[in-house]
Order: C-alpha cells, then sequence, then structure tokens
C-alpha cells in the first residue's frame, strides 16, 4: 500500500492542477498561435532579404540611353559615351547593348519592322559600378550627361523601388503580425490562467493556509502552462517549418530571378527554431505575472 | 509559559475593509480580549453564529481584523506585511470544519502537502508521513482520494495534515462534528497527545461535554461576538511558574 502510496505522490505537486481542463487547451492554441507566428515571421524574414537582394543588384546598376533620330550621330555620341565610362574609376564594366538583342526586345511590339535600320532606336549602354551605392551612381550620371546633352541614364533601382516598397510593406506587415499574435498568445495565457485560478479558488485557499508563497502557489501554474506551451510549441513549430520549407522549394522551382530571392538564410531559420522558445518563456512569464498579481488581492 | 497569543480589543466587521465605510454590517466580533498561554489546551465554544469560526479565522492568519491588535508569537500581525504571513501559517496547523482536502491528491499526498510546501525533501518526507498515517489510523487508505474517503476518515487526514508539521498553535473548527462519540474521543485523545508534546490547542466545539476530557482544559466562551471573561482571567492569565 505504501508502495503504491510512493509511487503516486511523486508528481503530487503537478497533479493539484491537473483536472484543469482550461489549461490542456493551451496546448493546442499555442500549437496554431506559434504556427501562425512562424509563417508571418518567416514570410517577413524572407521578404526582408529579398528586399536586400534586390537593394544590392539594383543600387549598382545603370543604363545609359543615347537618343538621336540620326543614327550616325547617336552611334558617335555612344562611342564617346562608352570611352567615357570606361575611364572612369567607379564604373566596373560598362557594355553596348547588341543590336541584334534590342532588335529581340522590341519584337513582341514591332515585330519584323523592329529589325529596320532606320527606326530611331536609341544605342544602349549597360553599367555595372564598382561601388553599389547612391553616391556612385549619382556622380556617373552627371559625368555621363555632360558628354552629350541626347544621353539619358536610368537608374535601376529608380525602375524597381516600387517593388522594393511592397517587399519592406510585407516586411513590416509580417513584423506587426508577429507582434499581434504574440500579444493575443499572452492573452490567451492570462485569460488560461484567470480560469485555472477560478478552477482552483478552494485548493489555493488551502495552500494558503499551509504556508505556501505566492511563488510557490504561481509556479505550479507556470510548470502547467510551460508545459502545454511546449507541447503546443514543438507541434506547431514543425507543422510550420514544414510548410516553410515546402513553399521556399516551390518558389526555388519558379526559376523567378525576383521569386526566388524570397527565400531564407541560415540566420533567419535560426530565428524561426527560437520562436518556439521564446513562445514558452512569454507564456511563462505572462502566466506568472497574472498569477501572482491575482494573488496578492488574496490574503 | 509564555504567552503565544494576544487578542486586544479586536472586532471584525465583514463587507468592507474599514469598519465605518459604506456597506459595512454589523460586527461579528466586538472588543475580544484574551491571551493564549504556550502549550495550553483551550475549548472555543457558543452558540451557532457567536463568531467561532471568525475568531479561528484571525488566529490562523486567514483574515485580518477590523480593529485592534493582534499578536502572534510575539509580533503584531494585522500590521504584518503580506510577504511574511506563509512564515506564521507554517508555525500553525488549522483542522477545518469542512476539512478542505485537496481533492486530487490521495491521502498520503494530501497528509504531505505542508511537509513540501516547506520544501522539505521528498526523502525526508516519507516517514512523517507513514508514521501520521498510522497514527490517524489510515496506512490502508494511503493511495484513496478524498472522495472516496468517508466523513470521519476524510476528518483525521485533515487532522494528520494540521499536526505533521509540529505546529506551534493547532487550531481546530468542530473537529469532532461529523464523528461518532468513540472517534471523537480518540480524536481528542490526539489532539491531547499533541498538547503534551507542547502545542498549544485550541479547538473550536459545541460539544461541552469534551471539556471534561481534556484536564486542565481551559474554556473560552463567545456570545454574540463577545468573549465571556467574568473573571478577567483569560485576559490576563493567572502567571505559572515555567
Amino acid at each position: 500500500m505504501i508502495g503504491r502510496a510512493s509511487k503516486a505522490r511523486s508528481s503530487a505537486e503537478r497533479r493539484v492542477l491537473d483536472e484543469a481542463g482550461g489549461l490542456r487547451a493551451m496546448t493546442w492554441v499555442m500549437a496554431i498561435m506559434l504556427f501562425l507566428t512562424m509563417l508571418a515571421a518567416a514570410l517577413g524574414l524572407a521578404t526582408a532579404g529579398a528586399a536586400r537582394l534586390l537593394d544590392r543588384q539594383l543600387v549598382g546598376r545603370l543604363t545609359v540611353q543615347i537618343v538621336d533620330g540620326d543614327p550616325v550621330r547617336r552611334d558617335a555620341v555612344a562611342v564617346r559615351v562608352l570611352a567615357a565610362l570606361r575611364t572612369m574609376p567607379a564604373v566596373a564594366t560598362a557594355t553596348p547593348v547588341d543590336r541584334a538583342e534590342l532588335t529581340r526586345l522590341l519584337q513582341p511590339w514591332l515585330g519584323s519592322d523592329g529589325a529596320d535600320p532606320q527606326l530611331p532606336v536609341p544605342a544602349m549602354i549597360d553599367v555595372d559600378l564598382a561601388d553599389h551605392d547612391e553616391a556612385a551612381a549619382a556622380r556617373v550620371a552627371t559625368s555621363v550627361r555632360r558628354v552629350s546633352p541626347i544621353v539619358r541614364v536610368d537608374r535601376h533601382e529608380s525602375w524597381m523601388s516600387p517593388v522594393n516598397d511592397v517587399m519592406r510593406s510585407l516586411t513590416f506587415l509580417a513584423l506587426a503580425l508577429v507582434l499581434l499574435m504574440a500579444s493575443a498568445t499572452a492573452a490567451v495565457v492570462v485569460l488560461a490562467a484567470r480560469a485555472g485560478l477560478e478552477t482552483h479558488r478552494e485548493t489555493i485557499a488551502v495552500m494558503h493556509m499551509l504556508g505556501s508563497t505566492d511563488l510557490q502557489i504561481s509556479r505550479l501554474f507556470q510548470r502547467r502552462i510551460a508545459l502545454d506551451a511546449t507541447v503546443g510549441g514543438v507541434g506547431g513549430g514543425i507543422a510550420a517549418l514544414l510548410v516553410i520549407a515546402f513553399i521556399g522549394n516551390r518558389l526555388h522551382g519558379l526559376g523567378s530571378e525576383l521569386l526566388g530571392g524570397v527565400t531564407l538564410g541560415g540566420i533567419d531559420w535560426v530565428v524561426l527554431a527560437l520562436l518556439p522558445i521564446a513562445f514558452v518563456v512569454l507564456a511563462t512569464l505572462a502566466a506568472r505575472m497574472t498569477i501572482v498579481r491575482a494573488l496578492r488581492h488574496i490574503l | 509559559m509564555a504567552n503565544i497569543v494576544q487578542f486586544e480589543n479586536v472586532g471584525l466587521r465583514y463587507g468592507t475593509e474599514s469598519d465605518s465605510g459604506p456597506g459595512a454590517g454589523p460586527e461579528t466580533l466586538s472588543d475580544v480580549s484574551f491571551t493564549l498561554r504556550s502549550g495550553a489546551f483551550y475549548f472555543l465554544t457558543g452558540a451557532s453564529g457567536a463568531g467561532k469560526t471568525s475568531l479561528l479565522r484571525l488566529l490562523y492568519l486567514a483574515q485580518r481584523p477590523t480593529r485592534g491588535v493582534i499578536r502572534l508569537f510575539g509580533e503584531d500581525t494585522v500590521v504584518l506585511s503580506r510577504d511574511r504571513l506563509p512564515g506564521f501559517r507554517r508555525r500553525i496547523g488549522v483542522v477545518f470544519q469542512d476539512f478542505r482536502l485537496v481533492p486530487h491528491l490521495s491521502t498520503w499526498d494530501n497528509i504531505a502537502l505542508p511537509l513540501r510546501v516547506a520544501g522539505m525533501p521528498e526523502a525526508d518526507i516519507e516517514q512523517p508521513v507513514r508514521e501520521m498515517l498510522a497514527w490517524v489510523g489510515l496506512t490502508e487508505r494511503a493511495d484513496a482520494r478524498p472522495a472516496t474517503l468517508s466523513g470521519g476518515e476524510q476528518q483525521r487526514v485533515a487532522i494528520a495534515r494540521a499536526v505533521i508539521g509540529r505546529p506551534e498553535i493547532l487550531v481546530a473548527d468542530e473537529p469532532t462534528g461529523n464523528v461518532d462519540p468513540d472517534m471523537a474521543e480518540r480524536l481528542l485523545h490526539l489532539f491531547e497527545s499533541l498538547n503534551k508534546l507542547g502545542t498549544t490547542v485550541v479547538v473550536a466545539t459545541h460539544d461541552l461535554h469534551l471539556r471534561g476530557r481534556i484536564p486542565g482544559a481551559q474554556m473560552m466562551r463567545l456570545d454574540r461576538g463577545r468573549l465571556l471573561d467574568p473573571t478577567g482571567s483569560l485576559r490576563y492569565p493567572p502567571t505559572r511558574p515555567e
């Protein structure tokens, strides 16, 4: 009899709260919240990474156009511009766009007429800068315009800035979602802890009369909530990681240069892996603060 | 014997924290003054509604009075900070009228609870719980949950839980109310044994016959919230040689 009793008492303190169904539901709530939070975080991390990649790729690229109806004058200016670009230390490469390539690009709109040599198509030079910063791009553009007034400089950065803005907006949206999810999780924990307190009001009163401190009582709830949050966090976290990996794989498979950049780096995966731990810590702290604050109102 | 408890002009009114605030009810206890000597045995009697349970609640620190001074173990508990209450409560064993056993825990775990609360290592808990189970005759019911115990068995679990921590004061509210006369006799014998070990015992009861069972026990009688003390011996107990 005593032997059985010994076994029964091994987890006695934990079992004081075992009948709390409300806390059990926490496992599912935590799993769902963490799943959604990790998806939002992955979206934010991936779009932030893509925006950074786009920045790096576009800031250092320019296209110089020489627009003139006279092909001879146009080509002469193109040669002077190309020569000038190649002397500039800020320019890594300056490559004239092949006429055949331009014809191919115009074909969807002009058909076979695009190959007409009399067609006043601008001459174009692709420029890659040695320094990928805006100041260098501005200096190069100013110098090139001095060669001739018919020269136009298009900075790729300005073409793609709306896309970059969308990426950044998505990143902020994802961050906001993560914060909202964390707040909602804390609120759920607070409600669960209050429900637990109500359910165990009598037991808590007895524990107090036996000399339990508020921290001892809050520890019982903390342990329960931390356990539920851990089980839910692991389940939700694994599900989220599988979904993220699947979607990442699909994006990669599209072969799109833009969407291909929406991927997660090593640090991003570490951040995602740390989220479940952060959630358990958040849940435990929220439970502790709620319980201790509530117990202060009881003598 | 030293004084272990001292009540001075204690008043208790439910319904408000201040004794004159809005919503205040009538005083449940009025001008209660007495002194309990360490190691003595007291019976607290009075009709239903006289204030026995309220007085005991003040004694085991479940309630603060609305006025007056309560000194416990030499300290004024009325102004005692909340953080220090657990330390005081661990020195007081309480047998509640309605037992208040933790329903999810076995007999063993209910009895072991005060020791666990006090932070005693698990290895040191087994022996005293085993002894206590034998003392209250519940060794065979160690695994049982409170719901499966009879009223008398629950009463004994509650008593075992109250005394396992060797409290300096034992407060029992109608501890023999749910048991047959034989069991009442046995329980009283348990209290007497504990009292002989030096514990101050305060038993609230309707049963005036119990008084005769404990030679030397003192009677405290409440009448409509006032402690009857015509000779003043409760407030100023005669000094005895140590």
